[in-house]
């Protein structure tokens, strides 16, 4: 279950919270998301957005975790003197 | 019925056989012959980049380039829904003249029905094509053979994304457009090239994997692609990744996979690469050794995978 | 795409694949229960990543496949009423109902509009007054927000002619029932993310305690769940059963307030049944009485739920990990996903048509 697909916010229109809306960039498309349950959400932030609505906002500082942790891995394997082998 | 022919049909497609006013065109067409039909029942009638008219000239066309010959002649039929519009009607007529002007094909015979309301889906189409078959060798999946380069003639999955952002409205800002088109040109060079096709497929309902499922089964041998390899247009993968489609199950038409020899597989390329139809043309991968009939498609990220086609299109999912 | 493609890096995904393997020193059995999780292992063939001795189990993480019969029945129903209007994701149009499915129903007339987001739902009504336009709401707590969104604004608008028939599932009732079968093999989860984005992750906590599992919350694209399945690997090696977070980019402890505010709002928990498991109870989401006017079930008088039809399907067995797919005796053959009896092999997550669509790639072609 569960689509969501990272977004750019190009734009944000709306004065109401629940139907605020941007116009967000996904690779080239361009589309209209609802933002009611991404409020903190800023022209420039990415968004992960599920059936038409931005559910969380990006954060961009925990994206990089994933790649931290790999060489964290890797620094422990050459610190073990361990090889990594096919 | 009569008067529509007389008045729209006929001037759109003016040409001598047709004009004759005759039940059939009287032809002079001799040797081996490629025969071919199909039915077109597209909704929406009208899309970006085309409409049901250029993919009932083009779809034809493309069947008879697959048979490695020159199209020649051209059928057309038409079944109305009554009520629909003459403005539509002659649009789409129009359409199909100048998509065929653009390859040179004639559209010599044809009818016209109208069912009541809700009979048909407002227009349903009907062509039949024969052209003169030029490639010596038969092209067909039982000529493919162990190590033959499998080339993509351009980027995937454009017509079925531009279909369905329409008939669903999806609201993407800026339409992509289908890339319906006429493949002759692309396929007569490389016969002419003197390359040993082996077979040639052009893509539509199904997509890139549908084609590939059926040669290997039908050639009884394996097909290992990269899917790294295989060009989609960013903004088309990215329509893709929303509607939670996979472009290679998308549909397209104006696109053919090409079987050739390994050894001619860059002479190909040079020959596909001339026409800007074709002008993306690329190797996404090779028939393998073994006997299995299966497709095997290494992802992004090295796993492999079977591919399979899908029971049914593909429609935008959520989960 | 940012936020995406670098997920999807083969040297990273190979280096990860490496770390798992040096990690674990005896077989494991994971559960990744969501569908989206499901369908990027079997497409980017990350099992064949991973080592001999680590199992992956589908589990029924699809909302889809395990939304009840009687549903379908209903949706079907209602847009076999002439005037009416269903919208529905695309994902059910081909579930089978006990006669057919929605599909099928619209190739025989029934107007029924495959929309992308429930607002278009919204739409469909504002545009077609005289019109009564349905919404099929289906999912897990991921797309409740969303399908609440339109109820909560169909009220607020005032909109008379629209109204959903819902049919919700909880992910953590779900885990717990399968933790609770004598049967259970599964040592640790691979939580979904994006219903963790939803609903933060705290209502693991006791279901790790309890069951002793780790419980990974994981994300969709191939290095999340391979980083998945090392943080899980690597606690059942050093006997850990805690929740941990590798969709961090997405997922807070606490969750989506405002998402959980407006499901608190429009829905209340109720018992569901679950296609092929049985009913479990507080398994799933109805619409609150304060919204009983929006309820399709309600405005159409539907009729009461009939019992489930015995067949030879044993996608309940297949769903909950008990049995994998080539076990069942009409796998791939009386049942294709041609032809299917269930809706594992339905839907493109499920998991018979997954293992049917992989079919396992035999050791001689595995040579490079």
């Amino acid at each position: 279950m569960c689509l969501a697909v990272p977004g750019k916010i190009l734009a944000i229109a709306g004065e109401d919270p629940i139907m605020r809306v941007a116009r967000v960039d996904f690779g080239g498309i361009v589309k209209e998301i609802n933002l009611a349950y991404a409020p903190e959400a800023e022209i420039g932030a990415y968004v992960l957005v599920h059936v038409g609505f931005a559910i969380s906002v990006v954060d961009e500082k925990e994206a990089g975790r994933v790649f931290e942790h790999l060489r964290v891995i890797g620094d422990i394997e050459a610190e073990l003197g361990v090889e990594v082998r096919q | 019925m009569e008067r529509l022919l007389d008045t729209l049909i006929r001037p759109a497609f003016a040409n001598p056989p047709l004009d004759r006013r005759h039940d059939g065109a009287r032809l002079d067409l001799a040797g081996r012959l490629a025969f071919t039909t199909d039915s077109y029942v597209v909704r929406p009638l009208f899309f970006p980049g085309g409409d049901i008219g250029t993919l009932a000239v083009n779809g034809t066309v493309n069947d008879l380039a697959m048979c490695g010959a020159r199209p020649a002649y051209l059928s057309a039929s038409f079944i109305l829904e009554e009520g629909l519009s003459l403005d539509t009607l002659r649009r789409v007529v129009h359409s199909m003249s100048d998509a065929a002007a653009a390859v040179g094909v004639e559209i010599v015979t044809g009818d016209l029905k109208v069912v009541d309301r809700g009979k048909a889906d407002g227009l349903f189409v009907n062509t039949a094509g024969v052209g003169r078959i030029v490639a010596a060798d038969p092209i067909e999946p039982q000529s493919v053979r162990p190590g033959d380069a499998v080339i993509v003639s351009g980027d995937l999955a454009r017509h079925g994304i531009a279909v369905m952002a329409t008939r669903e409205g999806l609201g993407f800002e800026s339409a992509i457009e289908s890339d319906c088109a006429p493949l002759a040109d692309p396929v007569l060079a490389l016969i002419e090239a003197g390359i040993a096709v082996h077979c040639l497929r052009d893509l539509t309902r199904g997509g890139l994997a549908s084609a590939l499922v059926e040669i290997a089964e039908t050639a009884a041998l394996s097909i290992d692609i990269d899917e790294t390899a295989v060009p989609v247009r960013e903004d088309v993968r990215s329509a893709c990744e929303l509607l939670g489609l996979d472009p290679l199950h998308v549909a397209n038409e104006g696109r053919f996979v090409a079987f050739v020899p390994a050894a001619e597989a860059v002479r190909a390329l040079a020959q596909l690469r001339r026409f800007p139809v074709s002008e993306a043309a690329t190797v996404i991968g090779a028939v393998g050794q073994a006997a299995t009939g299966r497709v095997i498609c290494k992802s992004a990220i090295g796993g492999r995978h079977v591919l399979d086609m899908l029971a049914g299109d593909q429609l935008p999912r959520i989960c | 795409m940012k936020f995406r493609d670098e997920y999807r890096d083969p040297e990273a995904a190979r280096r990860f694949a490496v770390a798992i393997a040096r990690a674990a020193t005896r077989p494991w059995t994971l559960m990744e229960v969501c569908g989206g999780q499901t369908h990027a292992i079997v497409r980017c063939g990350i099992d064949e990543l991973l080592p001999t001795g680590i199992t992956l189990v589908h589990g029924p993480g699809c909302p889809v496949c395990v939304t009840p019969v009687d549903y379908v029945d209903k949706a079907i129903e209602i847009a076999d009423r002439p005037g009416t209007i269903l919208a529905s994701f695309g994902d059910m149009l081909r579930v089978p109902g006990s006669n057919g499915d929605l599909f099928a129903a619209k190739s025989r007339g029934a107007d029924i509009r495959v929309v992308y987001s429930p607002l278009d739902a919204l739409t469909i009504a504002r545009a077609n007054p005289n019109r009564e336009v349905v919404f099929f709401a289906v999912g897990f707590e991921t797309t409740a927000p969303a399908n609440g969104m339109a109820v909560y604004r169909a009220r607020r608008e005032g909109l008379q002619n629209f109204s959903m028939l819902a049919s919700h599932v909880l992910v953590p009732p779900a885990m717990r029932s399968i933790l609770s079968l004598p049967t259970n093999k599964i040592q640790g989860f691979l939580a979904a993310g994006h219903v963790c984005t939803i609903m933060g992750f705290e209502e693991y906590v006791p279901l790790a305690s309890q069951f002793r599992v780790p419980i990974v919350v994981t994300g969709f694209e191939p290095l999340d769940i391979l980083e998945g399945v090392y943080l899980c690997v690597r606690q059942l090696e050093a006997g850990r059963a805690e929740v941990e977070n590798q969709y961090s980019r997405s997922v807070q402890r606490e969750g989506n307030q405002l998402a959980q505010k407006i499901m608190r709002e429009v829905f209340r928990v109720v018992r569901r049944r679950w296609r092929g498991i049985g009913e479990i109870e507080e398994s799933g989401l109805g619409l609150a009485e304060t919204y009983r006017d929006l309820d399709a079930e309600t405005r159409f008088g539907l009729v009461v739920s009939r019992e489930e039809r015995q067949s030879d399907c044993i996608s309940g067995l297949v769903l909950c990990g008990e049995r994998k797919p080539p076990e069942c005796p009409a796998f791939g053959t009386r049942c294709t996903p041609e032809h299917p009896l269930g809706v594992t092999m339905v839907s493109s997550e499920g998991a018979c048509a997954a293992y049917y669509r992989y079919r396992g790639v035999p050791v001689a072609e595995a040579a490079e």
